[in-house]
């Protein structure tokens, strides 16, 4: 028996390049979760940094070991701080994701069922969010409420909420004049329950499509964002503040310190895209063989 | 069509008003005005002067009105820094923020049309899927690491060209230019580049997606048919077919252009508007950053009112559903 599940997993399997992108993302998720057994050092920990090593090119060997990827202006590891600085991205992006998701998806759903004053109201504040982009949003929210991993995490948020709202509301109002909520209405089910076993089920895939486009779009807002100075504290290294602390030795010839978590945020980007675009052709009905 | 246009302007204005109103509810209300809007080393009797001079002991309602009056007579208040008025300020570096997204929309157009339509004619072959996977790679790449990476190559490792700033400009028509000299042109073109890639990926994946949708149409099959020069069915039946959505796009991203040129201008230190927002934030020169967000808002509304009058007047059917609704 062909399950839909069994059947969209084996057409997402069928591109290689998909695949990849799977692959890569799974070891990345890896190396984030187990970041603290798999690095060479605690970057965090000052006991373990010294100055002395400081800027040392990567593959530079010391006592305490080698630096594959070379040294900040700290002495930390770039290896290891990347391993964390991808926690923290990759924390970043999914919690702001799946709050954003939560909150866009009881809006556009109470839009599409309510109709009326309801819709109109919260669909004109989407609208007009929208035409502005997400980063100049973002930018002076976090100017104006100042820095902080909850503080990034509400600014993205806001900024997300509205591509969920728009999408569940089109896809709902297309479901909500089929037949079996017809069916569901006359025999006189609750209005919870149809939303949410008969509607909302069904809205489901156009949703994951966007919220997989949108953790790598958060991912790279706050890289972007932290980069400015604008996102999270030195405390809490991002990618992005790895890359921007980099940026001063850039000049004189040091890449290493800003390339090396530019890479990690560049496969992380590409890998979760790859997944998301055979995403949207396995869930669209209309590509369906 | 002056319905629509006299319409669309009026909506136009009611969005303009409601933004003027968010703002000030985010700076007055959900800040805290003083800390906002007077000068954090002032002393206990400059501050009391201050609250007085700027009304905050008054009702909120009637410190709106005030914002407002203030707002249409082009007064948004002075910067601390630089002690000038914060509208006058972001005026003086719009000229630079303007050619640096233009250069880039330019370069965004001419790169990406082509390659787009390649793409899109010959979606198989190696070049077309080059292409595409370079697209790909345009949309993943974050902006700030592309251009620090630009930086690396093109000033650190070749020493081919300058890393910052704007280089000598030249007067034209009383607005400072770099594009005239070549000294100029090698400052304008990293961050250019830089600021246009992911609007070139952007574009490309459209013209692609346009092009490959109308050569499926009956109109290019009969012009086919008719023995039309392949050239000729690509160039003025296709091409004039997909130019509607690409025009809008290239009208509405001209605004998120100058959104990310904050991201560009700070990394090569490019002279904008952006540059001078977050100089203003580390700053927290306030006063700055209140003009510069309803500057951006009303320029905004401006571009997104010119999109739909181009649409409207490209398209007819657009016109018509507007009128009748």
């Amino acid at each position: 028996m062909e399950t839909p599940f069994r059947r969209m997993l084996s057409d997402f399997l069928s591109s290689p390049t998909a695949v990849f992108g799977l692959v890569l993302l799974a070891a990345i998720l890896t190396v984030a979760i187990a970041a603290p057994f798999i690095s060479p050092q605690n970057p965090y920990d000052l006991a373990q940094l010294d100055v002395m090593d400081g800027r040392l090119p990567p593959g530079a060997k010391t006592d305490g070991g080698t630096f594959w990827l070379g040294t900040d202006d700290q002495g930390r590891d770039m290896l290891s701080a990347i391993f964390y600085g991808l926690r923290i991205s990759l924390t970043v992006g999914v919690v702001s994701t799946v709050v954003a998701l939560a909150l866009g998806l009881a809006l556009g759903l109470a839009a599409a069922y309510l109709g009326g004053r309801t819709e109109t109201v919260i669909m004109r504040i989407a609208d007009i969010q929208l035409s502005f982009p997400a980063i100049l949003i973002a930018l002076i929210l976090l100017a104006v409420l100042g820095q902080g991993m909850l503080k990034i995490i509400a600014a993205l948020v806001t900024v997300q909420w509205a591509y969920y709202a728009r999408t569940v509301r089109s896809a709902a109002l297309v479901e909500k004049r089929k037949e079996y909520i017809e069916a569901a209405r006359c025999l006189a089910l609750p209005p919870s329950r149809i939303v949410f076993r008969h509607l909302l089920p069904n809205c489901l895939p156009p949703l994951i499509v966007v919220a997989t486009v949108q953790v790598a779009a958060a991912i790279a807002l706050e890289a972007t964002l932290s980069f400015l100075g604008l996102g999270l504290p030195i405390t809490e290294p991002s990618l992005g503040l790895l890359i921007a602390n980099g940026y001063q030795y850039l000049l004189s010839g040091k890449y290493w310190i800003s390339f090396f978590p530019g890479v990690a945020l560049l496969l992380t980007i590409v890998s979760i895209n790859l997944v998301a675009d055979q995403l949207r052709d396995v869930l669209n009905p209309r590509l369906q063989r | 069509m002056s319905v629509f246009i006299v319409r669309r302007s009026l909506q136009a204005v009611l969005v303009l008003f409601v933004m003027s109103m968010l703002v000030f509810i985010g700076v007055y209300a959900i800040g805290n005005p003083i800390d906002i809007l007077i000068n954090p080393l002032a002393d206990q009797q400059e501050r009391e002067h201050a609250i007085a001079a700027l009304g905050l002991d008054r009702p909120m309602w009637t410190q709106y009105l005030a914002f407002l009056a203030g707002a249409l007579r082009g007064d948004l208040g002075n910067s601390f820094v630089h002690n000038t008025s914060a509208l006058r300020l972001i005026l003086e570096r719009m000229p630079a923020t303007l050619e640096l997204a233009i250069a880039a929309m330019v370069i965004a157009i001419v790169l990406g049309i082509p390659l787009g339509l390649w793409a899109g004619l010959k979606p198989n072959t190696a070049a077309g899927r080059t292409i595409m996977a370079g697209s790909i790679l345009g949309f993943s790449l974050p902006t700030f690491w592309v251009g620090l990476m630009l930086i690396m190559v093109f000033s650190v490792m070749l020493g081919w060209l300058p890393s910052n700033g704007r280089g000598p400009t030249t007067l034209l028509f009383g607005v400072p230019v770099s594009f005239l000299s070549l000294e100029g042109w090698r400052h304008l073109i990293l961050p250019a580049t830089n600021l246009a890639l992911f609007k070139l990926a952007l574009l490309i994946r459209l013209t692609r997606a346009g092009t490959r949708e109308a050569l499926l149409q009956d109109y290019v099959k009969f012009a086919r048919a008719k023995g039309l020069t392949n050239a000729r069915v690509i160039g003025v039946h296709v091409l004039r077919n997909i130019l509607i959505p690409i025009v809008t796009v290239i009208g509405l991203e001209f605004g998120s252009v100058i959104a990310f040129a904050i991201v560009t201008e700070t990394v090569f230190a490019w002279p904008g508007m952006g540059k001078l927002l977050i100089d203003s934030i580390n700053l927290l020169d306030r006063p700055i950053i209140v003009a510069y967000l309803l500057v951006i808002v009303f320029m905004f509304i401006v571009i997104n009112l010119l999109v739909d009058i181009l649409y409207s007047a490209l398209d007819p059917r657009v016109r018509l559903s507007e009128a009748k609704g």
